[in-house]
């Protein structure tokens, strides 16, 4: 590397620039949270839905579906399964009681759960919460 | 070896191969199981497996870098470690709380293991990558404050060198920004974005820096070059790294419902993080040339290139790749995302500890500097077909995700993913054929090890040059 450009100065490019960037990172998500209201549906999140969050964490359904695009890639996109599902809460919870127990010979199956009625409801109302959130219009069709 | 307690680091490096194994055999199962839709099944779920693959992986890799990092830091600081016996201690109680982290996710159905260690306290459970029962991510937390004690009292009282200065800057962000793994709100939303101060912060911010640091210090040692120029690379480089990378987390703010800003931002930031990666290659090929000794441990030279290439490959290119925000809105969460996740972590971190392995086995193993030809021959083969293999696993499993992208979100009429998944099969059968010459090719670089032969020397003229 050139000789007019010094080892200190490389060292104040990267404590300035870092320090200028990461407080650039923290005033922006500052501004972000304070905009989140707008678009992250919080006025429909009950005690429900908080459950709901929990029986999906509780059961790792992200090791194996994504949720908003994240997690793994194994099983259907289920940010918008609500809507895929005709908005009916009733198609999600009789598609997680229905799965059998030992799978389904050759083909990717689903755990059965045995979920509780009120851990039924609250999945699906968390999955209907999800499906509400402003996500700049993704995913890009209903197939998700 | 200058210094006695160097020596803590071979535990860390064994036990790291150890779970690397492990994590490529999860990898297979998963791999099969995309296939095979039942494989295993109930016993072992894809969603077990998955966690099995990935949280081996994140903590081998920690458990290289903190070889890694006792391995350097005496010499550099030309002092002893402050505690080898702290530094034993904490190896001992990460390995155990691994294994039995490990075992339990293998034992019990996951909601039980949650049920049983207490998630409903202080639930930080369920979460990609950090699946770890919230006890073991406290004790995560107590191993790494121990460690960051024991590399900073030795810093503070040794010689301090730019890279020790990089190394542990990045080993304390590391521990910092895994703290908001507790953070858990209720909040869908929130909870997507500030997982991503871990993971994002990690891969393209902190761990860059310990990277680097590394880097520099193996290619100080096998090439001579003169530390001044090296390090004034080095601070370029990580200077570039959170330049990018710190705004760039905004590529994973385009469609989690943050706000629509962040579409530029993010593309514009995050289109540049390849600029640190395509410096790393610059880096190692130019100091590979002006090299002033010829180092008997080509491997290791082999290594620090590969690194060099593969982590601009995985990280730079299959991350421009879908970064920008119209083409993210095509990609996102998709086969696209598995095969740059895959090269990433395996061009730029993998390679990394393996080239500090490759570099400090033979001394730790009490050989001057390194290992017989013809056990550098076999590393060789380890490195080229483990290398190779990941190129295809990764083009098998871009291939997969253009097809996917088209056939669920770019067509006239999206078929539904379940439809595609079976229209695409054939790629993933390739991706596991891929893998078990991945698996082949370690096999190899293990028993390299136990490849004995007469010892590569230091050319006389050349052992002064080693400082
Ligand atoms: C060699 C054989 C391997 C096979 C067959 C394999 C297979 C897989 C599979 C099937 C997944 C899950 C994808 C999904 O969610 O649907 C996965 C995830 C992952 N694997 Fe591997 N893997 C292998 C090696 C590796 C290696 C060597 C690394 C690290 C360098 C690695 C790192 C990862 C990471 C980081 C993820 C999470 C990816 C993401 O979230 O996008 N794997 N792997
Ligand atoms: C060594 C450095 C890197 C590693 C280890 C890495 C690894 C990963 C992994 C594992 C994921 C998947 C996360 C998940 O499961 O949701 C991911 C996502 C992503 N990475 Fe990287 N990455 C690195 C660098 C980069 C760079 C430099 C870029 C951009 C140029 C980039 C762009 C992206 C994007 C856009 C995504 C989101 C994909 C999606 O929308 O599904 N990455 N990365
Ligand atoms: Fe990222």
């Amino acid at each position: 590397m050139n000789e007019t450009f010094t080892k200190s100065m490389a060292r104040n490019i990267f404590f300035g620039g870092s320090l200028f960037f990461f407080l650039l990172l923290v005033g922006l998500s500052a501004d972000t949270v304070q905009r989140l209201p707008e678009r992250d549906n919080r006025e429909n999140l009950t005690p429900q839905v908080a459950l709901g969050k929990k029986v999906w964490e509780d059961n790792n359904c992200l090791g194996c579906h994504t949720l908003l695009g994240e997690g793994a890639y194994f099983a259907p996109e289920l940010g918008n399964v609500y809507v895929r599902y005709g908005n009916s809460k009733e198609a999600i919870k009789g598609f997680i009681t229905s799965r059998p127990v030992d799978g389904i010979p050759g083909r990717r199956s689903m755990p059965q759960f045995n979920m509780s009625e009120e851990e039924l409801e609250a999945i699906a109302e968390f999955l209907k919460y999800m499906s509400e959130i402003d996500t700049n219009d993704w995913p890009p069709n209903v197939q998700g | 070896m200058k210094y006695q307690s160097q020596k803590v680091a071979k535990p860390y490096f064994i036990a790291a191969i150890g779970l690397f194994v492990g994590q490529i055999l999860f990898g297979l199962i998963m791999g099969l199981q995309y296939v095979v839709g039942d494989f295993l099944f109930p016993e072992i779920p894809f969603n077990v497996a998955r966690m099995v693959h990935t949280n081996l992986l994140i903590v081998w890799l920690l458990f290289g870098f903190m070889g890694s990092t006792y391995y350097m830091v005496p010499e550099e600081s030309k002092t002893e470690l402050y505690s080898p016996k702290l530094a034993m201690l904490l190896f001992w109680v990460f390995l155990v709380a691994g294994a039995l982290t490990i075992v339990g996710y293998l034992a019990v159905p996951y909601a039980r293991l949650a049920e049983l260690t207490g998630n409903d306290l202080l639930p930080t459970m369920g979460r990609e990558f950090l699946e770890q029962p919230t006890i073991t991510k406290i004790g995560i937390v107590i191993v790494a404050l121990g460690f960051l004690f024991n590399v900073g009292m030795t810093l503070l009282r040794g010689r301090k060198t730019v890279i020790t200065m990089v190394l542990f800057m990045g080993l304390v962000g590391l521990a910092v920004f895994f703290l908001f793994s507790f953070y858990n709100p209720h909040n869908p939303v929130l909870d997507k974005m500030f997982w991503w101060w871990v993971v994002h912060l990690w891969v393209e911010g902190v761990w860059e820096l310990i990277l680097g640091a590394i880097l520099a210090f193996t290619l100080i040692k096998v090439t001579g070059v003169d530390r001044e120029v090296i390090e004034k690379w080095l601070y370029v480089i990580i200077a570039m790294a959170l330049i990018t990378g710190l705004l760039g987390t905004g590529h994973h703010y385009f469609f989690i419902g943050t706000p629509e800003y962040w579409l530029w931002i993010g593309s514009v930031f995050s289109a540049m993080e390849p600029i640190p990666f395509f410096m790393m290659t610059l880096f190692a090929f130019n100091m590979v040339n002006k090299r002033r000794r010829q180092h008997p441990n080509r491997a290791a030279v082999l290594w620090a290139l590969g690194t060099g290439v593969m982590a601009f490959l995985g990280a730079g290119v299959w991350g421009f790749l879908h970064t920008l925000a119209p083409v993210n809105y095509y990609t996102h969460g998709s086969q696209i995302t598995a095969a740059h996740g895959h090269m990433a972590f395996y061009g730029a971190y993998v390679m990394i500890v393996l080239t500090m392995i490759s570099y400090a086995m033979p001394m730790l193993n009490g050989r001057e500097a390194a290992n017989s030809n013809k056990s550098q021959v076999t590393e060789m083969w380890g490195f080229w077909l483990m290398t190779v293999s990941m190129v295809f696993i990764t083009l098998f499993l871009t291939g997969a995700g253009i097809l996917q992208v088209y056939l669920q979100r770019f067509s006239d009429a999206p078929l539904p993913f379940m439809i595609v998944q079976d229209k695409i099969e054939l790629f993933y059968w390739l991706r596991e054929f891929a893998g078990v010459v991945f698996l082949l090719g370690l096999i190899v670089y293990i028993v390299s090890f136990f490849v004995k032969g007469e010892e590569a020397r230091l050319k006389p003229a050349e052992q002064t040059l080693v400082e």
